[in-house]
Formats: C-alpha cells, sequence, structure tokens
C-alpha cells in the first residue's frame, strides 16, 4: 500500500543548534488514523507540523524527508519545496486542525464565508456553494444559510472545532494534522468530534495524524499508535498491541498514568463530622443564575469529588466556599458558624482552616518571587510565627509535595507545570488547613503529571486527615480521588453519592451520558 | 552572540518579565547598544563638563574670553564674549538633573494613580480615567508656558509642571499593564489571604509590570530633555547668565553662520541625548513585549 504521508529521518534543531527531533520517521496510509502521543515538551506537535513543512519560529529541520502524496499526483517532498509552493500544497493536499478553534477562526467572518474562503484560495474547481454545503453536512452541522451566517461567537466550542474541521476537510486533503483538537472540550462534545474525524477519514481515504497526550482518546480514535519521548520515537505500532503490550517503559509509564474508572473500589473514608456545609446557595449575573440553591458538605477526612463540565457552576461553588466569590445569597459554614462571603471579612483562623488551589499553577504563582516566598505568603499573613519558624515550615513543606528544599529559592518559570503546582498545593497546605478546595487542579497539566499531583492529594489528605473538595471535569478521576461524588449540571447538584453507587447505579441520566462518553483504555 | 526563541511546549511561553532577564533579552537588540552609548557619552560630558570646562578652556563658563564671535580657543566665543566650550561643558548639568527629577516625579505619581485605577476597576477606575483623558487633551508644552508665564521661569516650577504633566500619560500605560496583570490567579491568592491593598500593588502588581514602566521612564527622559531645553530655547527655562544647551542655542544662532559652534555643540548634545535615551526606550519596549532577536545561520 502506498502511504500518503511518509516521514523519514527527520531532524529537527533549533537555530542554536539545540536538537528538537532525533531521527523521527512515521508513515500514514490513506484511511487510516496514527495518533501521536507525548506529554508537553516531546517534540510531537513539532513533528506534526513538519508533514506541512511548517517549523515555529526559531526552529528548522536538520535532516530527513517528508513525502506528501497528494489525492491526484507524485509524491513530493515537502522539505525541499519553496514557501510559495508549500504554502499551495496547505490547505489543499494537507490540512491542519489546531488545538484551539475560539482561536483559530477569524472571529469577524461569518462561518461560511471562512470555508468558501479556503475553496476560493485553492481555486476549487466545482461550485464553491455547494461545496459548503455538503463539507458542513458532513461534519454533522446544519448546511443551512442561516447556519452559515452565524459568526464564530454564536456556536458552541465543538461546533467551532467542527467548523475547523469543515475547513481543514473542504479541499478534500489527503493528510489532516490534527493537534489535540478535543482537549478544551467536554466528553459529550469529545465523542461526538472523535467519530466525526473517524468517519470523515475512512469515508475518504485521508491519512490522518492525531496528536495527543491522553491514551484514553487514543483508544478511541487511532489504528496506530507512535509514542514520543524527548524529541525520539520510542515506539510505534497497532493501537491495540501498543495500548495491551507496550514495550518501551516510558509507554508503560504513560498508560499507569491514565486514571481507570474499571478499577475496583479503594477504601472509602467513612464519612466523620461535617466540616464545611453550604446551604441553598445562589449566585446569579444579571439574568443569568449560575447557581441555583446548591447544598453541598464535606466531612472530616473525606475527599468529595464536584463534577461537572464548564458553564455548569462548579468553580463558581468552589470559590464561593473559599470566600473568592462574595456576591452570593445562602449560607456557607464550617463547624456550624456561618462564615462571611469574603475572605477579607472572615476571621484569620477561619481562612486559615478554609485553604484554596487554583486551577493553572501557570498563573497563581507570582512570577517574580521566589517559590519559598510564595509559600511563605499565608503564614505571614495567618500565624504569628517568627521568621525562622515560617521558615522551617515552608522547608518542610516543601519535603512534603515531594519537591524537596533546593527549589525554595527559585522562580516559578525555572519550574514545569507540575512542579508549580506542587508549590501551589504547599502554600495551601503550609497552614495546615481542616478543608482544602482544589479546583481543576490538574487540567492545565499532562495525564502523567496528573496522576502523580492526584497520588499526592491523596497521601497528603491521608496524612494530615483534612476534608478535600475535588472540583473537576473529569469523571475518569472518580476512582483515584472521591469517597464521594456531586454531579453538577446549570447550577444545580443532579446527583450526589458515593462513588460505587453513582459509577456502577447513576441515577441521573446525565451521569450515565457522562459514563458511557468518557474514553477509556 | 545568538539569541533564538526556545520553543516552549505549553502556556510558558509568556515573555520575559524578570529584571536582569528584561536587561539582558534588551541588550540583545543593537539599539540597546548604540543608545546606551550615546547616552553614556552626553551623560558624562554634562556630569565631568563643570569641572572640566575651565581646565580645558581655560575659562569660567560666565567669564569674558574675548571679543564676541570670534573663533579663538577651541570653539570660540559667544555673543557677550564668553568661551563657548567652557560654556557648553558647563551647560549640560541643570538640563540633565531637571530632566531625571521631572521624569521621576511623573513615573511615580502617574504608576501610582495608574496602578490604582487599573487595580481597583469599576467607578474609581472610570473617574480617575476620565480626569486623565481631560488632562491628556492638554499639549504638555502649552500647560508648561502657562504655568511659568504666570509664576516665572523658576527651576522647581519647570519640574514641577512637567512632572506633572507626564503623569497623566504614565497613568494610561501602567493602568494597562496592571489590568493585564490584575486577573491572575496570584493576585486572587492573594486576596485571599487578605493582604493589605496597598502591599498587593508593591509586591504583586509592580515587579510585574516593571517591563512597561522601564520604556515608559525612557520614553518620558527623552521627552522631558526636549520640553526642558525647548522651554530654555524660549527663554522661559533656565536662566541666562547660567550656561545651558537649550539656551546656548538661542544665545548663539543670530551668528550661525560666523560662529557656527555655539550652535552646533549644544544642538548635537540635544540630539544625542535624545536619539539614545530613545533607542533605549525602544529595545526594552521590543524585550518587554516578547520579542527576541534572531540571528540568522
Amino acid at each position: 500500500m502506498t502511504h500518503a504521508l511518509e516521514v523519514s529521518g527527520l531532524s529537527v534543531k533549533t537555530r542554536s543548534g539545540q536538537g528538537i527531533l532525533h531521527d523521527v520517521s512515521y508513515a500514514i496510509a490513506p484511511g487510516e488514523v496514527l495518533a501521536l502521543v507525548g506529554e508537553s515538551g516531546s517534540g510531537k506537535t513539532t513533528a506534526g507540523l513538519a508533514a506541512l513543512g511548517h517549523f515555529r519560529r526559531g526552529l528548522a529541520a536538520a535532516g530527513g524527508r517528508v513525502l506528501l502524496r497528494p489525492r491526484d499526483g507524485e509524491p513530493v517532498d515537502v522539505l525541499t519545496l519553496t514557501p510559495q509552493e508549500q504554502r499551495k500544497l496547505r490547505g489543499s493536499a494537507a490540512a491542519y486542525i489546531p488545538q484551539d478553534p475560539a482561536l483559530s477562526l477569524n472571529p469577524a467572518l461569518r462561518v461560511g464565508k471562512q470555508i468558501a474562503e479556503v475553496l476560493e484560495t485553492h481555486g476549487f474547481a466545482g461550485s464553491i456553494d455547494d461545496r459548503v454545503g455538503e463539507v458542513l453536512a458532513e461534519v454533522g452541522l446544519p448546511s443551512d444559510t442561516r447556519y452559515r451566517r452565524r459568526y464564530p461567537h454564536q456556536l458552541s466550542g465543538g461546533q467551532q472545532q467542527r467548523v475547523g474541521i469543515a475547513m481543514a476537510f473542504a479541499c478534500r486533503p489527503s493528510v489532516v494534522v490534527l493537534d489535540e483538537p478535543t482537549t478544551g472540550l467536554d466528553v459529550m462534545t469529545q465523542t461526538l468530534v472523535l467519530s466525526t474525524v473517524r468517519e470523515l477519514t475512512a469515508e475518504h481515504g485521508v491519512a490522518a495524524l492525531y496528536i495527543t497526550h491522553d491514551l484514553a482518546v487514543v483508544a478511541e480514535i487511532a489504528d496506530r499508535v507512535a509514542v514520543m519521548y524527548r524529541g525520539d520515537l520510542v515506539e510505534t505500532g497497532p493501537a491495540e498491541q501498543v495500548l495491551r503490550r507496550p514495550e518501551h517503559a516510558y509507554t508503560r509509564r504513560l498508560l499507569d498514568a491514565v486514571p481507570d474508572l474499571d478499577a475496583p473500589g479503594g477504601d472509602v473514608t467513612p464519612a466523620g463530622k461535617t466540616v464545611l456545609a453550604a446551604k441553598n446557595l445562589t449566585v446569579s449575573y444579571g439574568q443569568n443564575r449560575v447557581l441555583r440553591g446548591v447544598d453541598v458538605s464535606v466531612s472530616r477526612g473525606e475527599c468529595l469529588m464536584l463534577l461537572g463540565e464548564s458553564g455548569s457552576g462548579k468553580t463558581t461553588l468552589s470559590q464561593c466556599l473559599a470566600g473568592l466569590s462574595p456576591g452570593f445569597t445562602g449560607t456557607v459554614a464550617l463547624d456550624g458558624v456561618t462564615l462571611a462571603g469574603s475572605t477579607r471579612q472572615r476571621s484569620d483562623d477561619e481562612r486559615r482552616r478554609v485553604q484554596y488551589v487554583f486551577q493553572s499553577p501557570f498563573s497563581s504563582l507570582n512570577p517574580r518571587r521566589s517559590i519559598a516566598k510564595s509559600i511563605e505568603v499565608p503564614l505571614t499573613r495567618l500565624t504569628t510565627l517568627s521568621r525562622a519558624q515560617r521558615r522551617e515550615r515552608v522547608a518542610e513543606m516543601l519535603d512534603r509535595v515531594r519537591l524537596g528544599r533546593e527549589v525554595a529559592n527559585r522562580l516559578p518559570e525555572q519550574l514545569s507545570g507540575g512542579e508549580r503546582q506542587r508549590a501551589a498545593i504547599a502554600r495551601a497546605l503550609v497552614t495546615t488547613p481542616d478543608v482544602l478546595v482544589c479546583d481543576e487542579v490538574t487540567s492545565a497539566l499532562d495525564v502523567s503529571v496528573q496522576a502523580t499531583i492526584v497520588d499526592l492529594l491523596g497521601e497528603l489528605r491521608r496524612e494530615l486527615g483534612m476534608a478535600m473538595l475535588f472540583v473537576t471535569h473529569n469523571i475518569a478521576l472518580a476512582r483515584e480521588v472521591a469517597d464521594r461524588i456531586a454531579v453538577l449540571r446549570g447550577g444545580e447538584i443532579v446527583e450526589l453519592g458515593d462513588v460505587d453507587t453513582v459509577l456502577t447505579r447513576p441515577s441521573h441520566p446525565y451521569t450515565r451520558e457522562l459514563l458511557t462518553n468518557t474514553p477509556r483504555l | 552572540m545568538t539569541a533564538v526563541e526556545i520553543p516552549r511546549a505549553d502556556a510558558e511561553g509568556e515573555p520575559p518579565t524578570h529584571h536582569s532577564g528584561l536587561f539582558r533579552t534588551a541588550w540583545a537588540f543593537p539599539q540597546a547598544k548604540i543608545g546606551t552609548a550615546l547616552t553614556a557619552l552626553v551623560v558624562l560630558v554634562a556630569v565631568l563638563g563643570p569641572w572640566l570646562g575651565p581646565l580645558v578652556a581655560g575659562h569660567e563658563p560666565t567669564e569674558f574670553a574675548g571679543k564676541p564671535f570670534k573663533p579663538v580657543g577651541i570653539a570660540g566665543t559667544d555673543g557677550l564674549g564668553r568661551d563657548v566650550l567652557s560654556r557648553f561643558l558647563a551647560g549640560g548639568t541643570t538640563l540633565l538633573l531637571y530632566a531625571v527629577l521631572a521624569t521621576a516625579l511623573g513615573i511615580v505619581l502617574g504608576a501610582l494613580l495608574g496602578m490604582i485605577a487599573g487595580y481597583r476597576g469599576g467607578l474609581l477606575d472610570s473617574l480617575l480615567m476620565r480626569a486623565n483623558d481631560v488632562l491628556l487633551s492638554f499639549p504638555q508644552l502649552v500647560i508648561a508656558l502657562l504655568a511659568i508665564a504666570v509664576i516665572g521661569p523658576k527651576g522647581w516650577l519647570l519640574v514641577l509642571i512637567i512632572g506633572l504633566t507626564h503623569a497623566p500619560r504614565t497613568a494610561l500605560v501602567a493602568r494597562q499593564a496592571t489590568v493585564a496583570v490584575r486577573d491572575h490567579d496570584y493576585i486572587r491568592a492573594a486576596e485571599m489571604y487578605a493582604v493589605p491593598r496597598g502591599q498587593i500593588l508593591v509586591q504583586e502588581i509592580l515587579p510585574n509590570i516593571t517591563g512597561p514602566l522601564m520604556v515608559e521612564i525612557g520614553l518620558r527622559l527623552t521627552y522631558s530633555i526636549g520640553y526642558i531645553a525647548s522651554l530654555s530655547f524660549l527663554g522661559l527655562g533656565i536662566q541666562p547668565p547660567t550656561a545651558d544647551w537649550g539656551l546656548m542655542i538661542n544665545e548663539n544662532r543670530i551668528a550661525l553662520v560666523v560662529q557656527p559652534w555655539g550652535v552646533l555643540l549644544p544642538v548635537l548634545a540635544i540630539a544625542l541625548l535624545a536619539v539614545g535615551t530613545n533607542l533605549l526606550a525602544d529595545s526594552l519596549a521590543s524585550a518587554a513585549a516578547g520579542r527576541t532577536r534572531e540571528t540568522r545561520s
């Protein structure tokens, strides 16, 4: 079988000579989906973009060939073409679907026009109007004029991504490169997008390169898998083989990190005394009611998973509890004592007892302050410890979160995402809180890093005996972290119960839908 | 030296904001080196000039040295027969001092107002910024002329009025920069620990907006130099018989053809200083915007 894309011996270096890719080879047949898997910084995006002959600023190819076979023609080595010739191929013979559809669509152009533009640019033979309708229908979107006259902001994230896919498939390319196209989407939309991609590639004989860090997604979509680690392809093979019988140690490590929904139930912490309880919590922004009378509580030593997709109000709820979002009605009580809405009105001790870890470790630490200084802030503010005592506590805490004392004087930019999140967790735990609210703490991290953070939180919870509210959109983590699950939807809790009960006998249709759509290995 | 953008994998690719990092990145631009050289040259002349003048030229800047507009000595004499070179060497100190003071006043005041407006937001922000817009609608030089016409050409007034008119311009920049960092979670974390608001401004926000503020310092310094020299030229700034570059240009321009040094030297010095500080500001701006100089191999 002739391959639609054949990359052989590709090496990429920075202009200062640092190697990014070392001798990478892969090939994709028409109608096949090859998943390129690896963590952040492994070079998977660089390897994918090379298929289009594109290198990000500061990078250049240092050897190898990228043979691309257009639908009707001879294979060409993309790397030897002039920029003009490369541009002609991109969008017509090889297309790219970026990670964030909201950023890649032009907000000022109607979606129909945007798809038509691709066809016009590449001199599509035939009726452009008909083709736009056809390709919209192919990705499962309405193709009527009213829909085509919409602007990107009038579409949901999933629809935007499908418009992106429509644009990529418009010129009937022979190769498409998809760069984590479902990362920002909730599981239901993800399933839809994945099946759209599957159908389109199979039906039109398109070779697809699917770049992702999530092995569970790979299991859903890929025919073959290539695993990248620090610029090297360490393992390639049929999906079934790589996922079931991995040969390389790194692949096994990646697989171990994937949270398993079907794992046997662990020991569930028996419910103790209620520490933090919210009653009838309601939040409205103008006409928009974000929370509609939510009751939720956590007991000593227990972990409650608050599950919901974006827009469900889960972040608002957790911020109300932590005192970061004061404009709510209803009550938040700590050990039966009602708390003020804003942290500024709470007492030092109340502030100390409820701590919050932010979603993105890239934004939650002051980039200009050393890690130790950042962790020291709550101690300075909330305790009367002396300077030497504070230093000692910070160092102790750094050990506890497995960062080590040597990072104390580093700046956040000198740490990786996972290390930064550990530092943020250390800051929240340094004052030994009774309740820890974790808001999507793993969503900005790779799956492999996510596993270590989740493990760490579990261990610390047992060591320190605190209650934890784990806010997430990812039900797959349930077995790993939670004792109980509360499912939040449209500002209301639609299901609440033990992990076992919710996962095996969900009572609400929404929970059932979540469970069926969550990708598994 | 090769300065190349190293590709980062994820959200870590933020523009370098760290102090030494900013200067190091800026230094990679040729503008930074040329700017530093020019500025240093003129500053050296202005600082050492008053001591060097009598030694090199053999005359005090205000002393009678010979017939008017005659090419005696190295650079000749001016209309009152004073030695041009010694006046030139002595003429930069006041200008530079006033310019630095005016810039400092403008930056401190403007940054403070801008940060408060940007951080607090809401009604306070609107009030401060609309008042700011009103002030911005007056040309700086016109306000300065008005104030000096009313009160008289005093050194402190010069510094005060130029500093004050810089403030609304700096406030705009500082507010913009503050708004960009305000919504970061580390600010919310500080809020969560009830860190006093003043402390949040100084410890959390200020260190993260030094990039744009550095650029602003360079830019405002350039303008200060220009305005003070212009006002002196118009006779409304530094007063005779003090030696001053702006004033010298006016005193000597009638004899430009017979004795060009009296005009050329101060014009050259002011121009080099303005270009130098501007180039510096430019390189800092490029570095703060996250651009790096790419050397093609």
